[in-house]
């Protein structure tokens, strides 16, 4: 199994970066407390914390973004791209062993977060468990253009650029505020992209209105495929340059 | 024969950079290519290590052609790139043993190859370090061990002295010096005096072309000239084609 020790090297470079990953873990637990609080002061449905959770983890996973960008982007620069590509290990290895350990990081900020919001009255059900997965399935998106950033761009580029990304797919996901509140243009190029149904796909699970997951889902679903396939065409030219 | 190149050529757009290069390389051979910046070494490692796809002519390694068979290429061969290729965060240890890994060996077997890498190349009391915090010239020697550990038959080594200081760069041909006669090594630099100390024969190549080959005393004889320094000085002038 090469993937398996490309996957583990993996890894080791994203946990021995500490500082990020207690970021990636840390700030959505304090947002989802602070946000509870306020809710408390002001009633407003969108903070419920059924509501919030699924938006914060989906927020949290932009930080999944980074990591994979930033680890593709240094190892491009750092050559040692070129030592992988010599080997036998295949083009789908090589993408399948990034991938996974970015999922375990995701599974892990899911977990967190789960229990951050159960403390902060989050009713516990089997609701939670189809969540978690739609969650899975998710973070394979923000995963996604992470690679494709890191495809295209050095890790210093992927810093700058992951400021205007989790900027807009924050803004755009109907998170903070609901997006029917500014409507027009802005409402359609949310829904057109695929942040605000990562959001909604999770809240239905949560809801336990498993009817209404599978549009959001598909959209996503889209989107991943068409940015991993981006991603994988554009390494593959890169590399052949 | 260990290396066969019939009129191998790479052009970009209308910029030939590798023209119509022909060689035979015996096994067992420790081959110099001696050339200036942009005289196409580079390029030629890429295309022998499956990289880069050749614009015309042929490579065949132990039989097998780079283009038609890049699979089995692949497991017969290593190189060691131009920049330093290693993973930062991982110590030498397991630098090494990764490598191993997606060469196909399972843990065990990881573990003895890096540890006989480790003897070999000196580096067994830096086992635990990280490899970024290791010196340049340590770096280079750790990014050698990385592609000696999958047992290549042939080696490449583009500009593995590039950038140290005297000492590491004598340290490094002492190692260097041992791999003779056990793996075939095609090395690339434009240092005059590591071709001449190491390799059994020297290419001289010369925006793109081989402009000589041969052994450093056959050169001297060819040219009437006592020394390596103006043999390449006379076949790298301005204007030569
Ligand atoms: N992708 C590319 N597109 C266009 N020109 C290139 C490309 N890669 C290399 N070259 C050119 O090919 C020439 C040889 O490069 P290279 O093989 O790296 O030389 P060396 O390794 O001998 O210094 C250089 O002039 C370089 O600019
Ligand atoms: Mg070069």
């Amino acid at each position: 199994m090469r993937f398996v020790a490309f996957s583990s090297r993996n890894q080791k470079e994203i946990i021995r970066d500490p500082l990020t990953l207690l970021f990636g873990i840390g700030l959505p637990i304090v947002i989802m407390w602070l946000f509870t609080i306020m809710q408390g002061n002001m009633p407003m449905e969108l903070y419920r914390i059924e509501n919030l959770a699924p938006g914060v983890i989906v927020f949290s996973f932009s930080f999944l973004t980074l990591f994979s960008g930033m680890l593709l982007g240094k190892d491009k620069s750092s050559s040692l791209l070129m030592r992988i590509f010599v080997s036998p290990l295949k083009s789908s290895e090589y993408m399948i062993g990034y991938t996974i350990p970015l999922f375990i990081i995701a599974f892990i900020q899911i977990i967190v977060c789960f229990i951050t919001a159960f403390v902060l009255d989050l009713q516990f059900d089997w609701n939670v468990l189809v969540a978690i997965i739609v969650l899975l399935f998710n973070a394979l998106l923000y995963i996604s253009f992470g690679l494709l950033l890191g495809t295209f761009f050095t890790d210093k580029q992927v810093g700058g650029l992951f400021a205007i990304f989790v900027n807009s797919s924050a803004w755009l996901s109907g998170t903070w505020f609901s997006l029917d509140m500014i409507g027009g243009l802005f409402e359609k190029i949310a829904y057109a992209l695929p942040f605000v149904h990562a959001v909604d796909s999770t809240r239905f699970a949560l809801k336990g209105e498993y009817s209404e997951i599978l549009v959001p889902s598909l959209w996503v679903l889209v989107y991943t495929l068409i940015i991993f396939i981006i991603a994988i065409i554009g390494f593959k030219k890169k590399m052949k340059s | 024969m260990a290396v066969l190149l019939k009129n191998l050529s790479k052009s970009y757009k209308e910029k030939v950079v590798v023209d119509q290069l022909t060689l035979e390389i015996k096994q067992g051979e420790f081959f110099a290519l001696l050339g200036s910046n942009g005289a196409g070494k580079t390029t030629t490692i890429k295309m022998l290590s499956c990289l880069l796809t050749p614009t015309s002519g042929e490579a065949v390694l132990l039989g097998d052609n780079v283009v038609t068979s890049p699979h089995i290429v692949k497991q017969k061969i290593n190189v060691s790139p131009q920049e330093t290729a290693i993973a930062p965060n991982l110590t030498v240890k397991e630098n090494l043993e990764f490598v191993a890994r997606i060469y196909g060996a399972n843990k065990e077997q990881a573990r003895q190859l890096a540890k006989n890498m480790m003897e070999q190349f000196r580096l067994l009391d830096k086992a635990k370090t990280k490899a970024k915090t290791l010196s340049g010239g340590w770096q280079r020697r750790l990014s050698i061990a990385m592609a000696l550990i999958s047992n290549p038959k042939v080696l490449f080594l583009d500009e593995p002295t590039l950038g140290l200081d005297v000492r590491a760069r004598r340290e490094l041909w002492n190692i260097l010096e041992q791999l003779k006669g056990k793996v075939t090594v095609i090395l690339t630099t434009h240092y005059l005096d590591e071709a001449e100390s190491l390799a059994d024969r020297i290419g001289i190549m010369h925006q793109g072309k081989l402009q000589a080959l041969g052994t450093a005393n056959e050169l001297k004889s060819e040219m009437e000239m006592d020394s390596l320094e103006d043999i390449f000085l006379s076949l790298t002038e301005e204007g030569v084609k």
